[in-house]
């Protein structure tokens, strides 16, 4: 579960990346997690030649490793999947290091590790380099449903101010030092809970009323995007492109 | 837990993606209805108020933890299909914005933890408040047992997509009732939150709790004779009615994951079997009633393929079950009407 | 005077639809360009009163028109025309600035009234620059501090070159350096200034009338000098002065602009 995040993930700058307009870079990403989760997972070349296209574009857009490898602690939940499979499962066993160990298990287990690693650096690099107005803008650009997007954009604007008073919340609870049972402590937390619902409630409200006040009528006005010094997007297709490419050698070579 | 990619493989991914969107697409109109122009400022503020709730998390267990998903309290709240709308807003911004949950597993996540999770909790919410007294506090409890069955049933659905789809040689048996049971723990800190939440909610501004509408007494208000005159009660869509598109939605989904994705499935033999062979005990088994029925076997039976028992199975399913339910909720649709005239 | 006064309420009674009635028969007038403070303690129906004047709220009885128009009119041209003329800042920035970024909010009123293209990007300079926001056009606004934030948020409203601007506490928990930028920006605007507050000393800075309303009606109306040195009146609804604070002491705020007057006192008002 990686939430408890509310701080985004963009780091300002300059790059090849970062001026890639959004909607292409999310087309490219898609493209290449489709052809990493299709991949066999016999073929380790091909993931091992994947990383390699991946660490590219974290150089490219000058994302430090360190950053990518901290965020990367949202995985916990599912290596421990993985490394749970190569134990549970059925068929043929195998020895590893005085452990009894299903081989198919441990095929499966290390599956899931690369794949899903790679997608949650593919992610990552994305959030990185992708500030949210943009990603918006690209997700309209996609044919995403209008509506949709409004709504993600209110979501985005809102989410640390509602996060903020959530801690505040818990703060406050905190301060009162209250030593309940866990029973205690869940029903102080719901309270703060149902209080932020009512208040988040009533903000909305407030909001559509400042929209009205400003001559909201129901529908959105489309504000140009701003293009500044973008990339051609046809450039985003390189990583798929690559991916294509290294997949291929590795049907041929393994 | 946000699904990975990896997990599911390709056409798995794109079946739920086709799932989760036509769900998301019926949400959309739905919503609307319910929001009018108001929808996007407050389904975008209740989704930051979901993205802000899931990091709410309880023990479960020893040292472990659990987090809330949601998916039951935004239904109580402000109604299923504005629920799955917003919660599929939180897992489509998470996804991209903050890395969390595959972008090929999107479909997934959503399926899981928006529609599968809001629907079920809501359908239950209703059942059972259509058996409890008709007051506010009821709800309550309807929410703990909406909460409490949503999550597991979300592992269920998540168990049936591995078997589908996952890239795994893990019988079916131990997986489902690890699952059950771990999202049953999990389950009851979530019905314990949500129906915590819901009742704060009440006890300061009913009117913004979806799930408790038609609950309360009809509000009186005196004319100039001083004769009490009823306010006519606000106008609430009740699910079963303009449920079809989410039925037919989820009708199509079930029978192409049914008839189609299945084909996909894992020929080896299950757990149990498996187990079985191994301890010699598998003669001993003694063929089902209906075992002679041409679709008895999950595979390849007098040369009826296992997508063809697929999707008669969800036929068969949907005509029994959508009839009973229909029953049931036309009965507490009538006691609304006849609460709100008195 | 040919010239419609800008705000013109007459007999405006109106209760929520729970019951409670919140005002009771209010008669206001206030010419193009004066500049009142409008004051009262909590509850007495100021936020109610300043929702009227933009169209959100429908008079239960009585008139109100803004620059002659009249709000009660539904079509969608008079309630976008109304909300034009009056542009209203709440107290909570966060409320109005629901953009991903300053500029977008900025544009999103003159927007909604068909601007596009070049002009649109004008007019958002010229709010920007009126309230000296210019630099941060392209932040989010959760980037911005409080007191900054407050001033997008006038110039989101201004953007919309309305005729009367109303500010709900627009002092509310800023600081006095932020207090003191907003009073220069507030200043220099060539707008019918109505200012909801509870900062006495701001509305003597900023307006030579002050309205006090309590109970749903209007119980002082006058210079606001004069209605700041009644002391027994503020008392009596639930008004006061801030520790050592004199108005007769302080000189009043000096007056730049012409245009309808209704009556009201002069006294305390110096150039």
């Amino acid at each position: 579960m990686g939430n408890g995040h509310s701080h985004l993930l963009f780091r300002h700058g300059d790059s090849l990346v970062h001026r890639l307009p959004a909607h292409a870079k999310v087309l490219a990403l898609l493209g290449f997690v489709l052809i990493v989760v299709a991949t066999p997972r016999e073929r380790v070349g091909a993931f091992a030649g994947y990383a390699v296209l991946l660490a590219a574009v974290a150089a490219v857009a000058r994302i430090p490793a360190g950053f990518i490898v901290r965020r990367m602690v949202v995985e916990i939940p599912f290596v421990a999947f993985a490394v749970l499979m190569p134990v549970v499962s059925g068929g043929v066993r195998v020895d590893v290091l005085g452990v009894s160990l299903s081989q198919d298990g441990l095929l499966s287990g290390w599956n899931l590790l690369a794949k899903g690693t790679l997608g949650v650096v593919a992610s990552i690099l994305l959030a990185a380099t992708t500030d949210a107005r943009a990603l918006l803008m690209g997700l309209q650009r996609l044919r995403l449903p209008a509506r949709l997007v409004e709504i993600a954009a209110f979501m985005v604007r809102y989410v640390e101010v509602v996060a903020a008073e959530m801690h505040r919340m818990r703060v406050a609870r905190e301060s009162r030092a209250f030593h309940a049972r866990h029973l205690g402590h869940l029903r102080a937390v719901a309270q703060s809970a149902g209080a932020l619902f009512v208040r988040t409630y009533e903000r909305g409200e407030r909001v559509h009323l400042a929209m009205l006040s400003r001559g909201y009528a129901g529908a959105m006005p489309v504000i140009d995007a701003r293009p500044t010094r973008l990339a051609p997007p046809v450039l985003a297709a390189a990583l798929p492109v690559a991916a294509l490419a290294v997949a291929w050698a590795g049907a041929v070579w393994l | 837990m946000h699904v990975p990619d990896g997990f599911l493989d390709v056409p798995t991914s794109l079946a739920t993606a086709a799932v989760a969107a036509t769900a998301v697409g019926v949400a959309l109109r739905k919503a609307r209805d319910e929001l009018d122009e108001r929808t996007a400022p407050l389904a975008g503020l209740t989704a930051a108020f979901v993205f802000a709730v899931q990091m709410l998390n309880f023990p479960v267990g020893v040292g472990t933890s659990g987090h809330l998903m949601g998916g039951a309290l935004a239904a109580a709240l402000v109604g299923p299909w504005t629920a799955v709308l917003c919660v599929s807003v939180v897992l489509m911004v998470q996804a991209l914005l903050f890395a969390d949950g595959g972008l090929t597993a999107l479909g997934t996540n959503v399926t899981l933890i928006a529609v599968v999770t809001a629907t079920v909790g809501w359908f239950v919410i209703k059942a059972v408040l259509a058996v409890l007294p008709r007051r506010p506090a009821s709800v309550v409890p309807a929410c703990a047992v909406g909460a409490l069955v949503s999550v597991p049933a979300a592992a269920l659905v998540f168990v049936m997509l591995f078997a589908i789809g996952g890239n795994a040689n893990l019988s079916l048996g131990t997986l489902t009732a690890t699952m059950l049971g771990w999202h049953v723990l999990i389950g009851i800190g979530e019905a314990v939150i949500t129906a915590l939440t819901v009742s704060a909610v009440v006890a300061v501004r009913p009117d913004l709790v979806y799930a408790a509408h038609g609950l309360r007494p009809a509000l009186k208000l005196q004319d100039a004779d001083g004769i009490l005159v009823d306010v006519p009660a606000r106008r609430e869509t009740v699910a079963t009615r303009d449920s079809r598109g989410l039925v037919v939605g989820g009708g199509i989904a079930a029978l192409v994951l049914a008839g189609v994705v299945s084909f996909y499935a894992s020929a080896s033999p299950d757990g149990l079997e498996y187990v079985a062979g191994e301890n010699g005990f598998l003669e001993t088994a003694r063929d089902h009633l209906l075992g002679d029925f041409a679709l008895a076997g999950y595979g390849e039976v007098g040369g009826i393929p296992v997508g063809v028992a697929g999707v008669l199975g969800v036929v068969l399913t949907v005509g029994i079950g959508w009839p009973v339910f229909r029953a049931v909720s036309r009965r507490s649709q009538r006691s609304d009407t006849r609460a709100q005239s008195r | 005077m040919a010239v419609n006064p800008s705000i013109d309420v007459r007999g405006l009674a109106y209760a929520y639809p729970d019951g409670h009635q919140a005002l009771y028969g209010i008669d206001l007038v206030v010419g193009r360009g004066e500049r009142v403070a409008l004051l009262g303690p909590n509850g007495a129906g100021k936020t109610t009163l300043v929702l009227h004047l933009n169209g959100v709220l429908t008079p239960g009885a009585g008139d109100v028109r803004i620059g002659g128009l009249d709000v009660r009119r539904h079509d969608r041209d008079s309630l976008r025309e109304v909300r034009r003329r009056v542009g209203i800042v709440f107290q909570d920035p966060d409320d109005q600035l629901f953009m991903p970024t300053v500029r977008d909010d900025v544009a999103f009123g003159p927007a909604n009234l068909g601007l596009r293209g070049p002009e649109l990007d004008a007019r958002v300079d010229a709010a920007l620059r009126a309230v000296g926001m210019t630099d941060v056009a392209d932040r989010p606004p959760h980037h911005l501090s409080f007191g900054q934030r407050r001033r997008v948020a006038v110039a989101t409203v201004l953007a919309m070159e309305p005729e009367v601007l109303v500010l709900d506490e627009p002092t509310s928990n800023l600081d006095p350096a932020s207090r003191r930028e907003l009073a220069e920006v507030l200043e220099s605007l060539d707008v019918t200034l109505l200012v909801v507050t509870h900062d006495l000393p701001y509305a003597l800075e900023l307006c030579d009338r002050s309205i006090v309303l309590s109970g749903g009606t209007i119980v002082a109306d006058g210079g606001t000098a004069d209605v700041l040195a009644d002391a027994a009146m503020l008392r009596e609804h639930r008004l006061e002065l801030p520790y050592g604070f004199d108005p007769r002491s302080v000189a009043g705020r000096r007056t730049g602009y012409g245009g309808a007057r209704s009556p009201s006192s002069t006294a305390g008002r110096c150039r």
